[in-house]
């Protein structure tokens, strides 16, 4: 399900990090030695046996991220990001494996274009890339893709991101046919009708600086309507980049009474709230929307107590002149993977709203258990997927830093602490910064 | 583990620079509008003169650019600046390369290259004038942004209440209808709030934003609501902003019949404005239209004086507070 270069497996050892593995439940400071992209060794004073040596004394070493949400852009918006930039900057995040949203042009609802694009991240991807492909065709909300046969191509899961599964029977029918896959089916909760052409979070916010608002209750019906068809088909379902208090209460209320219900939040809207609207700046227009102070709180404990288990970027990558609009024409959406840790470490870990431990379970095993895919670990006999981490770097967020084509981050201009130092993905070095 | 609540420093809006455009009523300090009404009071006595033009902005430049069509807010800017003296120029999206596709950062890139002091914008998006400030070198006087702020009509209506019942501290103002869909009803909300008025929205449920009490002001559905105000502000009832199906009213008629402004809702004495312009026999009876205590027209006048003081204060008084000029003492 997972697409990447194919190249010699590393050998490496990494001397005197802290190693932390929550899932593991590993916390040491210890050497890690890498043969053949391959976990061979913990312990003190490991022999090098020849290998490259990075000394790691006073930096984190982790299991690397797993994004379950990153527009690739392709095919169709090249210009924008393409696999080889958008996993460039995937392995500068520390990711070790992403997944790509199929809302490209045209949408991935065929085996064919499927294929190709399997074909092409076989040759350029510096990170493992998984396809989802869409649940209707032409994400139109009509008719089923084909998903039998998308998921034997690899399809790595279903979704319609972007836009809502709308009719209630056609959902129903997506949740009992793509069982049959073992595949995910992510949903974009936003009720059309609710949302209309909302531009923030209608709230004090939007009142006053005149905006149509998209209220939290256009993401929360659709949310508790996908959640009783999940109930009643005793379907999994993901649920993609919450925002709205109401919606991880009826998640956790589901959770509760047996749904096998997962889902993710942004840094972003972890990180931010709808007062950020308040700069008029295109690069804090996202969908679903910014949202309240309170609305933040409750992901930040919903992402605390598990709720919710991943951190997605919804990584949205746009060209320059799309973003350089009055705040009403932009386009939704903003980058995020090579800035996902250091501004939640920031945000979040510092000041002690969410522990290390939990935000490193929630950006690797988290997201990997939620698509069903091998989670990355750092224990003896486990493929390479690491990302070093120093927690003492400060840095400032640059355009001309970045290695995705676009620049369109949020985080433009401010410094952050937590920096990543390398990024080894599929037993191949991805980073090495 | 902390309180959740706690929002890093790093990540809220980096504060203003001094004001250097009037984008929104919320760029101004109480004492910036007294300033602003002083300033204007002073052209006023100008304007009575056998000669009206003051020399006072003589070699400036001052562009207008309407991306709305409008009459009151672009004829009154284009005759301020030419009261002061400055060079004009107006532009309006029709029959220019905005009709070729450009953006609007290329067309700001165009206007600035010629350095002009001033940029005075109207566009049906929120943001533009803010777009038009970071790629100028010039001060941009927002002329109306989407449904977010148009300052100085704001400034003008509250030129017009000091003018009618000498003081706005304390005035009671009704503002009814459509304040979903109104740059107008935000402007002067915050406007009244910090010049000390009591500011009253009035109109249908659909019609009135959600939160918008966190501005200082009350809310009521009720159309009777209106006879405990000194002045009633009628707004237009955008019907060009009012989606196909929408449905925030059921139909004009019930809107009229519920929420119109006519003789029988009001209280002898009551001030009536409107910014214009009107929907006659829709949100406001022609009878109180046409009434005495209609302040309609004077609004109009006061628009022209209050925009040479907006155009004289950012060109010489600079960032807030520096001093308090005597725009007549140029002259």
């Amino acid at each position: 399900m997972l697409f990447g270069k194919a190249g010699p497996g590393l050998d490496l050892l990494v001397r005197g990090a802290r190693v932390l593995d929550p899932a593991e439940k590993l916390d040491a400071v210890c050497d890690v030695r890498v043969d053949g992209g391959v976990v061979s060794q913990l312990g003190t004073s490991v022999d090098a046996n020849g290998h490259r040596v990075v000394d790691g004394a006073g930096l984190v070493l982790a299991p690397a991220f797993v994004d379950p949400h990153v527009h690739l852009r392709v095919p169709g918006g090249e210009d924008e990001e393409t696999i080889a930039s958008g996993t460039a900057a995937a392995a500068a995040g520390g990711y070790c494996a992403i997944l790509a949203m199929p809302n490209t042009d045209p949408v991935v609802d065929s085996a064919a274009v499927l294929g190709s694009l399997i074909e092409d991240a076989r040759a350029e991807a510096e990170v493992p890339v998984g396809f989802l492909a869409a649940i209707t065709r032409g994400q139109e909300g009509a008719e089923l893709t084909e998903m039998a046969e998308l998921a034997e191509q690899g399809a790595a899961g279903f979704t319609d991101d972007g836009r809502p599964v709308v009719a209630p029977g056609l959902m129903r029918r997506a949740l009992q046919y793509h069982g049959i896959t073992g595949r995910r089916l992510a949903l974009h909760c936003e009720e059309p009708t609710l949302s209309r052409s909302g531009q923030m979070h209608e709230g004090a916010v939007s009142a006053e600086l005149g905006f149509a608002g998209y209220p939290s209750v256009a993401e929360s019906v659709m949310v508790e309507r996908d959640l009783s068809l999940a109930a009643y088909e005793q379907a999994p379902l993901h649920l993609l980049h919450l925002s709205a208090r109401e919606s991880v209460e009826a998640l956790r209320a589901a959770q509760a009474s047996g749904v096998a219900a997962t889902a993710e939040v942004t840094p972003h809207h972890l990180c931010l709230t709808d007062e950020a609207v308040r700069t008029l700046d295109p690069n804090v227009k996202m969908n679903p929307p910014l949202r309240s102070e309170d609305d933040r709180a409750a992901l930040i404990e919903g992402l605390r107590d598990g709720t919710i288990g991943s951190v997605a970027t919804d990584h949205a990558p746009h060209a320059r002149h799309e973003k350089e609009v009055p705040f009403e024409a932009a386009p939704f959406g903003v980058t995020g993977l090579e800035t996902a840790f250091a501004a939640l470490y920031t945000s979040l870990v510092e000041p002690g709203l969410v522990a290390l431990e939990t935000l490193l379970e929630r950006m690797s095993a988290g997201p990997a258990r939620a698509y069903v895919l091998e989670p990355p670990r750092i224990a003896v006999g486990a493929p390479a997927n690491l990302v070093l981490l120093d927690m003492q770097a400060t840095w400032r967020v640059e355009e001309d830093r970045f290695r995705s084509r676009s620049a369109n981050s949020w985080l433009l201009g401010r410094t952050l602490r937590g920096q990543v130092r390398m990024t080894v993905a599929a037993g191949r070095m991805a980073f090495d910064g | 583990m902390g309180e959740i609540h706690v929002m890093r420093e790093q990540f809220l809006p980096p504060k203003p620079p001094p004001r250097r455009h009037l984008i929104s009523i919320g760029d101004l300090s109480r004492e910036d509008v007294e300033r602003l009404l002083a300033t204007a009071r002073s052209f006023s006595r100008s304007l009575e003169r056998e000669v009206k033009k003051l020399p006072t902005l003589r070699g400036h430049t001052v562009v207008n650019v309407f991306y709305e069509s409008s009459t009151r807010t672009s004829s009154s800017f284009e005759l301020a600046a030419k009261r002061l003296s400055a060079d004009t120029m107006s532009i309006k999206a029709a029959g220019s390369a905005v009709d070729k596709g450009e953006s609007l950062k290329d067309t700001a890139l165009t206007l600035g290259a010629y350095d002009p002091d001033v940029i005075v914008i109207r566009h049906p998006q929120i943001g533009a004038p803010q777009l038009v400030a970071r790629y100028t070198g010039a001060h941009v006087v927002n002329a109306g942004d989407g449904k977010h702020q148009h300052p100085t009509q704001a400034l003008l209506d509250l030129y017009t209440i000091k003018d009618e019942l000498g003081r706005i501290d304390g005035i009671h103002v009704a503002i009814v209808g459509d304040v979903l869909h109104s740059r107008v009803a935000r402007s002067n909300v915050q406007a009244l709030t910090l010049m000390g008025a009591r500011v009253t929205l009035v109109g249908p449920p659909p019609l009135i934003p959600r939160g918008i009490e966190a501005m200082g002001c009350e809310v009521s559905h009720e159309i009777e609501s209106i006879a405990a105000a000194d002045v009633v502000y009628v707004l237009r009832m955008q019907r060009e902003r009012m989606q196909e199906g929408a449905n925030y009213v059921p139909s004009l008629r019930e809107y009229t019949a519920r929420w119109g402004v006519t003789p029988e809702r009001l209280r002898p004495g009551q001030k009536v404005m409107h910014p214009g312009p009107m929907n006659r026999g829709v949100e406001i009876d022609p009878r109180v239209a046409d009434a005495a205590d209609a302040l309609i027209e004077t609004q109009v006048r006061a628009g022209l004086v209050v925009r040479m003081a907006v155009l004289y204060d950012l060109l010489t008084t600079g960032p807030v507070g520096v001093r308090t000029p005597d725009p007549l003492e140029v002259a």
